[in-house]
């Protein structure tokens, strides 16, 4: 069994911590939080043991691995404290406040040889898999452009401030929601390198951004248009997608349904010429246990395999989420 | 239970396979009025049971009710709650306390009689009976014979191995509104271990069952084996698979298992929801010789 503890009992904390509840692999021996009610009921009625003091957790109960979701502003110097301790670490999205905090951690977990990941779960999602399968074969050609796009009624009128609004905490819509668009597009283009522009803008919040649109450049010289908006009511809940350009077709794709147009005959396998719609249901393996979406407990799997000496540890390591870091840092120097 | 049971899905933009279909679906449902005569296409073809979340729209929809008891006489609804998503996104807002704050009945500092007290005793039990008032208020003088607690709850609960709470849930809506719980799951044969282990006997579990084993967590084995073995009240759901089983073949499958009690779908068209009708018809029969 590996030991599991909790920093960070928010609604991110909370939802890990029933899929690693549900986990064969873990035992979970510590959760630290500072609401006093969520301690209480955690201990009255999950049998856990709970601090307030995430050190004296660590003193005490000992734990392989720790899941980090706190507010982005104390990321780097709580995952500092757990890599000097030899602690495996998966943190919450964004990875830091900025790409000079990453930097650090990187070097450390890498040094210590710890287990590290991000929570970007748009990687365990099956339709964006397959965009990357399809992407890496060469089914597209040579890519042209992008177009990365997410809404969501998050922020639909003003309202009491908290620290998603705050922007020295991590707060707006740039780290706190564009950070999936830009991680996905790192993913499954390639790392952005340049910005060409970007305007951020608010639309009820008064000391965030509420929506981000940005002219963008990947490392391989492709470009692409950042669309995000998350004061948009018109979706039930946060839509993430993507579209792809390419020499040879084009891919359209978001977390149910992936359309794909190939030019020519030449396609990959269980594809044909013109239009190809997939569906997520054909496309996501079935998980143990289930809570909110197949990846997220897709990617504590992952994690756990990776402590467990069973499986690689490369998507969503640090240094990736580190790179949607950077690019977030290049976004906001460009803005107009 | 019914054998089919309506649902409520299309009609809130919840669809698992497309976002453009979803769009379309909102923008069908805009007026209340429109939810309702669908409803009522499905009474016309004998499904009296409509299985809904207790979304701010299903207000309306239950006014609506309310004023036409005759014609409504042999309607009712299975509550579903809660509705995750405006919990979700006032826990984002507000905090989990200034949810509970938000959502109890009445101001919650002035209903301090059972609420109040149940902070000072941390009775957190009392604080869930007051959410389900809550949620139940809008049902008033409706028949609701079963009451659903929703699979992001149930499985949250499950994960945290909360299981006195699952238990008090059942407790309660006996108790006070003299009705059969059920449970909403991604997690089926995990929670019908876990009911059984506090004493749960039988229960209404309503889940994913379909044959491209989508949301089927374990695996179909495993939950075919639950049904043929165990003893579960199973309603099936997303038996099309969000739409990407074709229906006959879907409903062949859902039909072909023993041990389903229900079977619950959701249509926007008049053409849909009859055809899947007369196919749950239609196989019914056909294995009712195997069975």
């Amino acid at each position: 069994m590996i030991k599991v503890a909790l920093i960070g009992a928010g609604k991110m904390g909370i939802s890990h911590l029933s899929i690693l509840g549900a986990h064969p692999m873990v035992q979970i021996v510590g959760v630290a939080d500072t609401s006093k009610i969520v301690n209480d009921v955690l201990e009255k009625y999950s049998g856990m043991k709970t601090f307030t003091d995430f050190k004296k957790m660590l003193d005490e109960v000992k734990p392989d691995a720790v899941f980090v979701s706190v507010p982005t502003k104390f990321h780097a110097s709580f995952v500092e404290e757990l890599l000097n301790r030899n602690i495996h670490v998966f943190v919450e999205k964004p990875f830091c406040l900025n790409a000079t905090q990453g930097e650090n951690l990187i070097r450390l977990a890498k040094g210590k040889g710890l287990v590290n990941q991000v929570g970007y779960h748009n990687k365990f999602v099956g339709t964006f898999e397959e965009v990357k399968r399809l992407v890496n074969s060469g089914a597209l050609g040579e890519l042209n452009h992008f177009i990365g796009e997410a809404y969501g009624p998050v922020v639909v009128r003003k309202k009491q401030e908290t620290w998603r609004s705050d922007p020295e905490e991590g707060g707006g819509c740039l780290m706190d929601y564009a950070s999936h668009v830009i991680d996905l597009i790192n993913y499954l283009v390639s790392p952005i390198t340049k910005v060409h522009g970007s305007l951020l803008k608010s639309i009820y919040s008064t000391q965030v951004e509420d929506a981000v649109y940005s002219l963008l450049e990947t490392s391989n010289n492709v470009s692409g248009v950042l669309s995000v908006n998350w004061s948009d009511e018109t979706h039930r809940k946060m839509s993430t997608g993507i579209t792809i350009i390419g020499s040879k077709g084009k891919i359209i794709s978001d977390a149910s349904e992936l359309k794909v147009f190939l030019k020519s005959d030449d396609v990959p396998e269980g594809y044909s010429k013109g239009w190809n719609i997939k569906y997520i249901t054909e496309l996501t393996p079935s998980v143990d246990f289930y809570l909110r979406g197949e990846e997220y407990s897709a990617q504590i799997d992952y994690f756990i395999n990776a402590v467990a000496g069973k499986g690689p540890n490369e998507k969503n390591s640090f240094e990736s989420a580190w790179n949607t870091d950077y690019a977030i840092s290049l976004i906001k120097n460009k803005k107009n | 239970m019914d054998r089919i049971l309506f649902g409520d899905n299309q009609f809130f933009a919840v669809n698992h396979i497309s976002d453009e279909k979803s769009r379309a679906q909102s923008i069908k449902f805009k007026e209340d009025k429109t939810i309702l005569d669908t409803i009522d296409i499905s009474r016309n073809l004998c499904v009296e049971t409509f299985m809904c979340t207790t979304h701010d729209r299903i207000y309306n929809i239950c006014d609506m009710v309310r004023a036409e008891p005759d014609k409504y006489s042999k309607f009712s609804i299975y509550p579903c709650m809660p509705y995750a998503h405006k919990y979700a996104n006032a826990v984002t807002e507000l905090g989990i306390m200034g949810t509970i704050k938000h959502y109890v009945p009445g101001n919650f500092f002035g209903s301090i009689f059972k609420g109040g007290m149940a902070f000072v005793s941390k009775d957190y039990i009392s604080i869930m009976e007051l959410l389900i008032d809550a949620e139940m208020k809008m049902f008033k003088n409706i028949n609701t014979p079963v009451i659903f607690l929703q699979n992001v709850i149930t499985d949250l609960l499950l994960g945290l191995d909360m299981k006195d709470i699952l238990k008090a849930y059942h407790d309660y809506v006996i108790k006070k509104y003299n009705a059969e719980p059920g449970y909403i799951t991604m997690n089926m044969p995990m929670l019908l271990d876990k009911l059984e282990s506090v004493g749960i006997k039988n229960p209404i579990i309503c889940s994913s069952i379909n044959k491209a084993g989508f949301r089927m967590s374990g695996g179909m084995k495993l939950y075919e084996n639950v049904l043929r073995t165990k003893q579960v009240r199973a309603i099936a759901m997303q038996v099309l698979g969000g739409g990407a089983i074709p229906a006959k073949e879907a409903i062949e499958y859902v039909c072909s298992l023993p041990n389903v009690e229900s079977i619950l779908f959701g249509a926007s068209s008049k053409q849909n929801i009859s055809q899947t009708i007369s196919l749950i018809n239609e196989f019914d029969e056909k294995f009712a010789k195997s069975k």
